[in-house]
């Protein structure tokens, strides 16, 4: 039973976008695929807790058995991606309507329910599938609507970035159907586990190094990771506030998937890490991007360009557990991956109240806002302690994991370094909550009118800050999962 | 093999990687939008060409399976020699989504023109450093 309706997974949001074109009514759309979204998210569910502990679900789909045919396969690695973003679906879907696009009038608003859909229906077939095709053909369906969403925003530079984003998205989605080919034409399939199986990458064989290279550049300038992060900051401050925070929270986060995946599954830890060095590069790369982008953190006088910055940063620490290449520092960055996921998804939705009620993120705007809206600035103190690493939050888990992966390693200096970049986070935060708490607001900016954010915002919010703090104390769920999804990946499997 | 052997042995691919490069370098050096799409699009093609090389086999034919042809000569069915067809079914999925890219590109295109009354780049950026 289960093996059926994991395909469901996919096919729920691909079939409810066409429905929400042609029903046209914002109302029903909305609660619609709040509802497919909420049952993807218990399948999701159902899935996970069916794979822990080493249980695999394969759906061939047509009936084709694989390799020729297309396979949807889900091991745990998967399978917490899928509760993942389902889960931050549900989460940023139930946010009330208002902190939707500015630029959509409400009776165009069902086309995007529609493209919202068809951007969950990606990111979930990308996670899902066993066949490499496939995952570029998902991969362009979730960024082409993501492309949509962000165009969406409420400023001009909003299409600008829009185009921006298309056209680094483009590159890196043909890099990655190159990489395929390559592969296809060094093994002459495209199953992934197949491809695993019949290759044997060594260094003199330019084609596989090739398909490596090809493979790893496509998907870092989806993942953004430093110098390739140009678009983000800017598809992220200028989209819809609800789209940022969902994008923020899912989309990185597959690209991180699909990273080690073809790092660990398809290539081998032993291929990659020992004979090819990659590390070599991606640590460099992971501890600038940490430094630079949480020092232009720090300058930002815009909270979102602030917490896009960041997102950059943290997406460094996520590639950092990831060269580490050992079962904690990988557990490290899959772990970072759920709980960076809450607390910038929770700060995104902090900045739609904020948006909402002020008018503004602006640094300057946002002058005594904490006692106007206390549940709202106090969400924003959770997520911000969470991103330095508090204990007690979920920041601090990842940290902790992250730490001991790196000097398991022995090295000790990028251990360093994690803990001293931490106080780059507290600057910026501590810059925003300064504002927020100490500073009053401006003679000429009166902001006596600005009451608490209602309550269909203020409850997603919450729920995601309460979460940065639940899973900042239990780790059980969280970390054990991502260790086990580490081991598996370490030993070649999905 | 010979650098040289190795060069016509391969020089398809060399002709694919050069319009691969032809397009990116549109992509980065122009400012308008339109040419951007443009280089993009090029940089696309050369990705569906070296699918479409790759499928070729030598001395291959088309692969349609015809009931006629396997006994001529009287060669038994398996003997004929076909391409391989999967690579070009995959680039059917990889035009379709070049054209979505290339629709969704330009749609958002007339839309810059329309705030910033220019489809110029630089421009764009100056009207936004004027109009904050």
């Amino acid at each position: 039973m289960i093996e059926k309706i994991v395909v469901l997974e996919v096919v729920l949001p691909l079939l409810a976008a066409p429905v929400c074109v042609l029903v046209r009514h914002p109302r029903f759309c909305r609660l619609f695929s709040l509802g497919v979204v909420a049952v993807c998210f218990a399948i999701a569910v159902a899935v996970l807790l069916e794979v822990r502990g080493g249980g695999v679900i394969s759906y061939q789909l047509g009936g084709w058995p694989p390799p020729l045919g297309i396979e949807h396969r889900v091991s745990t690695v998967n399978a917490y991606l899928l509760a993942l973003v389902t889960a931050m679906a549900l989460v940023v879907m139930s946010f009330d309507s208002r902190g939707g696009p500015p630029r959509v009038p409400e009776q165009r608003r069902h086309l995007y329910y529609a493209v919202f859909l068809l951007c969950i229906s990606g990111l979930l077939g990308m996670t899902i599938t066993g066949d490499a095709f496939n995952i570029f053909v998902f991969l362009e369906i979730s960024s082409l609507s993501s492309y949509i969403l962000v165009s969406l925003g409420g400023h001009r530079r909003a299409v600008l970035s829009a185009f921006y984003y298309l056209v680094m998205g483009t590159i890196g989605g043909v890099f990655f159907m190159l990489g395929v080919g390559l592969l296809y034409q060094v093994t002459g399939t495209l199953n992934l586990r197949d491809i695993a199986a019949r290759l044997e990458p060594s260094l003199d064989d330019r084609g596989t190094v090739l398909a490596l290279a090809l493979l790893v550049v496509g998907i870092s300038i989806k993942l953004a990771v430093f110098p390739l992060h140009h678009w983000l900051p800017n598809a992220y401050s200028f989209a819809p506030p609800k789209v940022s925070a969902f994008l923020a929270a899912t989309a990185t986060k597959v690209s991180f998937y699909l990273l080690a995946m073809v790092l660990f599954t398809i290539f081998g830890a032993p291929f990659v890490f020992e004979e090819l060095r990659l590390q070599a590069v991606l640590l460099p790369l992971s501890i600038l991007a940490m430094f630079l982008a949480s020092g232009a953190a720090i300058f930002q006088t815009d909270l979102r360009r602030l917490l896009a910055y960041s997102s950059v940063a943290q997406i460094g620490y996520m590639t950092l557990g990831l060269s580490t290449a050992n079962a904690t520092g990988l557990a490290g960055g899959l772990v970072h991956l759920f709980n960076h996921a809450v607390m910038k998804g929770g700060l995104f939705l902090v900045v739609a109240c904020l948006l909402y009620r002020v008018g503004s993120v602006h640094i300057d705007a946002l002058a005594g806002i904490g006692r106007r809206m206390p549940l709202t600035s106090a969400a924003l103190v959770i997520g911000g302690l969470s991103l330095i690493g508090v204990p007690g939050t979920v920041g601090f888990v990842s940290k902790w994991y992250l730490v001991s992966g790196v000097l398991e390693r022995g090295w000790t200096a990028a251990a360093v370094l994690i803990l001293l970049s931490s106080l780059l986070a507290l600057v910026y935060v501590g810059k925003v909550v300064e504002v927020v708490y100490f500073r009053k607001p401006p003679e000429t900016q009166p902001i006596d009118h600005v009451r608490e954010a209602p309550f269909g915002m203020l409850a997603p919010t919450w729920v995601l800050a309460a979460a940065a703090v639940f899973f900042g104390l239990t780790t059980n769920w969280t970390y054990g999962v991502a260790k086990e999804a580490a081991e598996l990946l370490l030993a070649g499997g999905i | 093999m010979s650098s040289v052997q190795s060069f016509s042995g391969l020089w398809a691919y060399w002709l694919i990687i050069a319009l691969m490069m032809v397009g990116l370098y549109i992509v980065i050096a122009r400012d308008n939008l339109i040419k951007k799409v443009m280089g993009l699009n090029i940089f696309q093609a050369a990705a569906i060409l070296f699918y479409v090389t790759m499928a070729k086999v030598d001395g291959g034919t088309a692969p349609i399976v015809q009931s006629g042809a396997d006994h001529a000569g009287g060669h038994g069915g398996h003997d004929v020699l076909y391409s391989n067809p999967l690579p070009h079914v995959l680039m059917l999925t990889a035009i379709v989504v070049g054209v979505a890219t290339t629709a969704l590109a330009l749609a958002l295109a007339v839309r810059i023109h329309g705030d910033y009354r220019t489809a110029e780049e630089d421009e764009a950026v100056i009207y936004d450093m004027e109009h904050t």
